[in-house]
């Protein structure tokens, strides 16, 4: 095993970070608008920034979950508790101390343990619980003759601003571990160049420098 | 005005061109270079939607009604289908005159329109009579209460003079003779046409209709034309004794209006009569305050179809907003729970003439050398002084540019009649009161005016009272200035129970806004509702508003994970700068 750089975000990964980091900071900023917090936008061009940058992210979570499928990339995002507990006690304790981060990134496995759990509640609870209550809340005057369709709705609100504040709540989090570890740059940069340090099996990097030798350096 | 209303729209176009110019180019370089090719050709497709639901965001979009150019000379005022007519009525014989009396005229026109007298008596301008087929009450001016000069139940003899016919002063009025329909008020287009009071009153208020000019009754029977907006407006924007006193959307300000007051009636616009939305047939007029439909499910009025709607769906159709943005689709979803009024008449009694919000009669019958006077002191937006005091009638509280009061409406009125007995302690009662909900079907969110009166009221038996206004007779109340008096003898007059005590109270009188609709740029925007503070419909209930509804629970648990966060973030932050060894990493 030795360290590489590998190129491990390809370019349909790093645009759809980078464009669905853009969409939900607007979202995050119109819906909040939406729901009082503040006035930059009017109402009307508040619910409009906002459906339409719903729209669009929506349009490329479909294209994003077909790549993830097609490419089985899926695979990096399975939840696994091997390691968990050492960057657990890495970010509670060991960070203090100037530890090393307990994780290296492998080929098929670019997300620490804590990291893949993240990511994977995100996509799977609350990303869904927020773009199936937005959806609801846009067609209300589709269903709005049911009964009780009021309380209905106010349920539906709910879910969605308290899935948004949980979002917001991850956005500062996610960003704020960027500046742990090496640096910042570090961190940042591998989503904009896709190349980051890898623990490469012989194996994987032979394979590497014969069948994709632009891949890694 | 127009060239202000016109920059913007020019402004939205170049913006749109753009737009286009730029896809354009991109697209064209997209083919022939692989990958990159592959992802512009991906990240146009994503963009298409924000493309497509930009424009909407109405930055731009201030006024694109087409403006008609202002004439010098207004046209015809628009009656609907009926146009131009086929007969040149100063050419008859049979109007040549003289006529001695309006019903002399009324037999010349029932002579050629042999049909319209028995047709024209089943109108409510007639019978002054409407029994509500769903609630069985029996209503219309002959009947009512109201909470301005109150009844006009024996008091015929002044406030029948917006009787569409000749002579009703009393119970004996014959309501079966054609030749008592008045034809002119309605009809004639010289406006010098008038009517007196049909019986005589005290001289405490006959003094207000002597010298006035003799009528030429024959010019008016000649300039007969379809009813324009002062002909209608003659009485309905006079009703509770003056100009807008009583609807607050109905003043004599819509006898000329520029188009900013009424995009319909308009000079400068469609210049719209009456008729040209109360559609009429066979004299029965479309539009009623006593059955109002709140919400039309049925839409644009075709050729041959039903005639006897005056909604605004009846033209504009049940997707009135253009869908050319995510704006304009989510308008037209609010057609479902909000009257078009709401948001196209951000406010009422506009144009300069105020509307009475409130009467006291409590401060009525005040005398000065033991005569009756009046006071002005309200100039409203014309520069007209109005009444704010007189002693036949109490004191007036004016508004102008009226806040509609926000409620759900089912088109239902339900009314306190005389009939209607009360908690003679109550501390208000509504003269008439509506029902409406978000989970009813037919209620739609719908403004009114709201007018607020301390009236007097019989408080032994707890029910409102005809009061005997108008008369030359003692107990008359103007003249005479004794309320006991003219209650008593209203009551007697129709075999009401009086217990003999009456009382001052407080009513309120609703009345469903309706015309005086705002040009489109002026109607409401969605932050006027949608908004914590100061929302128009902050007292509307039975809805979730996002913007102006919110759980607190929600908010503050919210807020406190965020800053929370934030919080842990900064300690945890802090922690690695100041430890030995956490600064490497």
């Amino acid at each position: 095993m030795a360290l590489h750089r590998v190129k491990i975000f390809s370019i349909f990964e790093r645009f759809w970070h980078w464009a669905q980091m853009l969409l939900i900071l607007v979202l995050l900023v119109t819906g909040f608008g939406l729901h009082g917090f503040h006035d930059l936008f009017t109402f009307k061009q508040a619910v409009t920034l906002h459906t339409a940058a719903a729209l669009t992210l929506l349009l490329l979570w479909a294209f994003g979950t077909f790549w993830l499928f097609t490419t089985r990339n899926w695979r990096h995002f399975i939840p696994t508790v091997q390691g968990m507990w050492g960057v657990f006690r890495y970010y509670s304790f060991g960070i203090f101390k100037g530890e090393r981060h307990p994780y290296r990134k492998a080929y098929w496995r670019k997300h620490n343990p804590l990291q893949a759990l993240a990511y994977t509640m995100l996509k799977l609870v609350l990303f869904p619980a927020i773009w199936i209550t937005g959806l609801i809340y846009l067609f209300y005057f589709a269903w709005r003759d049911i009964p009780h369709a009021t309380e209905y709705l106010q349920g539906v609100a709910m879910v969605h601003v308290a899935a948004a504040f949980a979002i917001l709540t991850f956005v500062f989090i996610h960003v704020y571990m960027l500046t742990t570890g090496h640096s910042f740059r570090d961190h940042v940069m591998p989503m904009f160049t896709g190349f980051d340090e890898v623990d490469l099996t012989p194996e994987e990097e032979a394979y590497l420098r014969k069948d994709q030798p632009q891949d890694i350096r | 005005m127009h060239a202000p209303q016109r920059a913007p729209r020019a402004h939205s176009h170049s913006q749109t061109d753009d737009n286009c110019e730029r896809g354009v180019t991109a697209a064209s370089r997209a083919p022939g270079t692989g990958r990159t090719g592959v992802l512009l050709a991906f990240l146009l497709a994503l963009a298409l939607p924000m493309a497509l639901l930009l424009p909407a965001a109405g930055w731009a979009r201030a006024g694109s009604w087409p403006t008609p150019p202002a004439a010098p000379k207004p046209p015809p005022q628009v009656s609907g289908p009926l146009q131009g007519g086929t007969a040149d009525h100063t050419k008859f014989d049979e109007l040549k005159g003289p006529f001695e009396t309006g019903s002399d005229v009324t037999k010349a026109c029932l002579g050629c329109h042999n049909e319209t007298g028995h047709q024209f008596m089943k109108n409510i301008h007639w019978t002054w009579s409407y029994k509500n087929p769903d609630t069985g009450q029996q209503l219309g001016k002959k009947y009512l209460i109201n909470n301005f000069c109150t009844n006009a139940r024996g008091n015929e003899g002044m406030c029948a003079q917006c009787h569409a016919g000749y002579g009703w002063k009393d119970e004996t009025f014959d309501f079966t003779d054609e030749t008592k329909i008045d034809c002119l008020v309605c009809h004639e287009t010289t406006g010098t046409y008038y009517k007196l009071p049909n019986s005589k009153g005290n001289k405490a208020c006959s003094v207000m209709f002597e010298d006035m000019a003799p009528i030429d009754l024959a010019a008016a029977a000649q300039s007969v034309g379809l009813p324009e907006r002062a002909n209608c407006g003659a009485c309905h924007f006079n009703g509770g004794g003056g100009d807008n006193v009583k609807h607050g959307d109905l003043s004599s300000a819509l006898k000329e209006p520029p188009r900013t007051l009424d995009v319909h009636m308009g000079v400068d616009g469609l210049n719209f009569a009456c008729t040209a939305c109360h559609i009429t047939n066979k004299h029965i007029w479309a539009g009623s305050r006593y059955h109002v439909i709140s919400k039309d499910a049925k839409g644009r009025i075709m050729s041959g179809e039903r005639k006897d709607v005056a909604t605004c769906e009846s033209c504009h159709g049940l997707s009135p907003h253009p869908v050319d943005s995510l704006a304009g689709f989510k308008l037209n979803d609010h057609v479902q729970s909000i009257a078009c009024q709401t948001c196209h008449i951000p406010e009422f009694a506009r144009g300069g003439v105020a509307t009475i919000v409130d009467w006291d009669w409590r401060t009525a019958g005040k005398l000065r050398n033991g005569e009756g006077y009046h006071e002005e002191g309200y100039i409203q937006g014309n520069g007209e002084d109005r009444y704010v005091y007189k002693s036949i009638k109490g004191s007036f509280t004016y508004d102008e540019n009226v806040v509609p009061v926000y409620r759900w409406f089912d088109g239902q009125m339900i009314y306190t009649t005389v009939d209607t007995h009360f908690d003679p302690k109550a501390k208000e009662i509504d003269i008439n009161h509506f029902t409406g909900s978000r989970e009813d079907s037919h209620s739609r969110i719908w403004p009114f005016k709201r007018m607020h009166t301390w009236q007097p009221y019989d408080k032994g038996n707890g029910t409102l009272v005809y009061n005997h206004l108008w008369g030359d007779d003692k107990a008359a109340y103007w003249g005479n200035y004794d309320m006991g008096a003219s209650i008593a003898k209203g009551m007697a007059d129709f075999g009401l129970d009086y217990s003999g005590e009456y009382g001052f109270i407080q009513t309120n009188s609703w009345w469903p806004i309706t015309h005086m609709v705002a040009p489109k740029a002026q109607a409401l925007a969605c932050d006027d509702c949608h908004t914590p503070k100061g929302s128009r419909l902050a007292s509307v209930e039975g809805v979730y508003m996002p913007g102006r509804d919110h759980n607190p629970w929600l908010d503050d648990i919210g807020t406190i994970l965020v800053f929370g966060t934030l919080a842990g973030i900064l300690i945890h932050g802090l922690i690695r700068f100041f430890s030995p060894k956490g600064r490497q990493h």
